[in-house]
């Protein structure tokens, strides 16, 4: 796809990393067009003022209402702009809004060149859903880690055991309980915080 | 009894029938198993129960009308067997706008009629010494709060479409906009306004219910096909917030209400600005000036809970009156289809009967409304963007 023919698009997002990735990917793929919004304040004037022919934005923000604007103040815009998806493309609006995007175009853009745009967001969205979701877990574990330790310390120091043996009265516990090592151990500590 | 129902709202406490209904346990005493998810965007509402992720919804009523003609998005037939609550919304103004009004103001403060014709010369002196004109906040173009907007000013000689702006802006950015300048007013529903008034940036200029003593506000909405094919889960949907509504509506029970709908979860703001709200007690400005109005938000009294129809042919006329829609016989079936007393009856068991004062909306202006007449009342109002 040449640079002349291809579409203009804006991603509205406030997450620096994501808008990043999606329009690494649509660059990729040929479209060069990609400006990235990251500033909800006047969010109609900067869209009226780049005047894309398709406007991608995350389900999570809240802006989002304001692009339905766009629907009924015809007299501020040149061109009229309607809903990538019309009345037979329920599938569409499904997989898109499973993924969080949500994607308007202008009207007269055909759809079929619209696709291809959707489905890498699609699949982008995803990928950084997944990246999101390690890196939570990453996180978690590391706060588990640490609450862990400090709960076999209390253990060690009251009970007069070793390290080991503090963690397998730790995970023993877990196991009897059904709950986990991170569970018993926070619940420890509260608990020594409650008899200071 | 049935599958689990996913349940869409937006934090706002005319969802209070809803969440008190999941959240209080009316739901699972009717075999209910409903998980409530908090939503960022009315769009987001409607296509999530448009698609079919979302069982039913806290819905605009007016969108739900929107999406049974096809106006604005894809055409999904919406039913709602019950009315979550009538007026519940404020118009707020920036402390110099009005400082503006009060300068112009001739006549009671509280009559929009008088706070209209001020705006209007307030909007005029603009014009003439080139100054920007004003930007007002509402939070759907299918809102109550649009349509009452404009028929307040437009009452007052301000074209909305002309000698203003009218901008979208979602509910929790309301506060942030009328503070930053963005916006001069807004129109919006419990607790913002309130939120303005402790922050100082704003004054509860108008309760809506001082413009329509009746206006139709949110609805539980399902998909029509929904509704249909699960009758049962719908009538004991219907009947938990009944209960949940009648709970509400008891002063006593007035500060636990405000308990289950406080956490981030649910609206997110302090149970003492909610139970203001409920109470119909509200400060009005940042010196501490309250204001008490049993009308302000109605939550099942009055016969408020059961649907009617005559409610959303006036919502149907405000988009013929702005140019939403075209006005066709057709049209106006379609949205009074929308409310279903019948489903509402049929849930609770008994004979229908008319909500109090059905139909009656005490517009400040302008001739009774007559839903068999719509383009003989539009008539009698000048401004408007009629298409032909």
């Amino acid at each position: 796809m040449g640079s002349e023919s291809s579409p203009k698009i804006v991603i509205v997002d406030e997450s620096p990393i994501r808008a990043a990735i999606l329009e690494e990917g649509l660059r990729e793929a040929g479209f060069t067009g990609v400006v990235h919004i990251s500033e909800m304040q006047n969010l109609l004037a900067r869209i009226y003022a780049l005047d894309p022919d398709v406007i991608l934005i995350d389900l999570e923000n809240p802006s989002r209402d304001v692009l339905e604007q766009m629907f009924q103040v015809s007299r501020a815009v040149r061109r009229p702009i309607a809903m990538f998806v019309d009345q037979s493309d329920a599938a569409s609006i499904q997989a898109s809004v499973d993924a969080g995007v949500s994607a308007y175009i202008v009207d007269g853009l055909k759809k079929e060149r619209i696709k291809p745009i959707l489905d890498l967001c699609i699949s982008r969205f995803n990928a950084f859903a997944k990246l999101q979701d390690e890196l939570d877990r990453a996180k978690s574990a590391l706060e588990d880690r640490k609450v862990i330790d400090r709960a076999k310390g209390i253990l060690m120091k009251l009970k007069g055991l070793t390290e080991d043996e503090a963690y397998v009265l730790l995970r023993s516990t877990a196991m009897r309980e059904k709950k986990k090592i991170g569970e018993i151990a926070q619940s420890i500590l509260t608990a020594s915080e409650l008899l200071k | 009894m049935t599958g689990p129902l996913r349940i869409g709202f937006i934090p706002l406490v005319d969802a209070a029938a809803l969440i008190v209904a999941v959240d209080k346990g009316f739901a699972a005493a009717e075999g209910l198993d409903v998980t409530l998810v908090r939503e960022v965007s009315w769009s987001n509402v409607r296509d999530k129960l448009n698609i079919g992720l979302f069982d039913a919804a806290h819905l605009l009523a007016p969108v739900a009308i929107a999406s049974s003609l096809g106006l604005g998005h894809v055409k999904v037939p919406i039913v709602a067997s019950f009315n979550l609550g009538l007026n519940g919304n404020a118009i707020t103004v920036s402390p110099a706008l009005h400082a503006a009004i009060m300068a112009e103001i001739d006549g009671d403060p509280f009559d929009p009629m008088v706070t209209a014709l001020a705006l209007s010369r307030v909007v005029a002196a603009r014009r003439n010494s080139g100054t920007e004109p004003l930007t007002f906040g509402m939070t759907f173009p299918f809102s109550t709060h649009n349509y009452q907007l404009r028929f307040w000013m437009a009452a007052g000689g301000v074209d909305p479409d002309e000698d203003v702006h009218m901008v979208v802006l979602p509910p929790p950015y309301m506060v942030d906009s009328l503070a930053s300048g963005q916006v001069d007013a807004f129109c919006v529903g419990a607790p913002w306004n309130s939120v303005a008034v402790d922050l100082g940036v704003g004054h509860i200029l108008h309760f809506v219910s001082d413009i329509l003593v009746r206006a139709a506000e949110k609805v539980l909405a399902v998909r029509q096909n929904w509704s249909e094919k699960n009758p049962d889960v719908l009538a004991a949907l219907v009947r938990a917030a009944v209960r949940a509504a009648e709970f509400i509506e008891q002063p006593q029970n007035r500060a636990e209400v405000a308990r289950i709908l406080a956490p981030p979860e649910r609206i997110g703001v302090d149970a003492e600005v909610i139970q203001r709200t409920l109470d119909g007690r509200l400060k009005i400005s940042p010196d501490g000036t309250m204001r008490e109005s049993s009308r302000y938000l109605l939550v099942g009294r009055e016969g408020v809970a059961r649907p009617d129809p005559v409610q959303a042919a006036w919502l149907y006329a405000q988009m013929v009156r702005w140019g939403q829609a075209t006005i066709s016989p057709e049209a106006l079936g379609t949205a009074q289809a929308v409310f279903r007393p019948d489903l509402y009856d049929a849930a609770l068991g008994r004979a229908g009967k008319l909500a109090d004062a059905s139909g009656a909306f005490g517009a400040f202006t302008g001739p009774p409304f007559d839903a068999n007449d719509i383009a003989g009342h539009l008539a009698a109002f000048k401004i408007g963007r009629r298409k032909s």
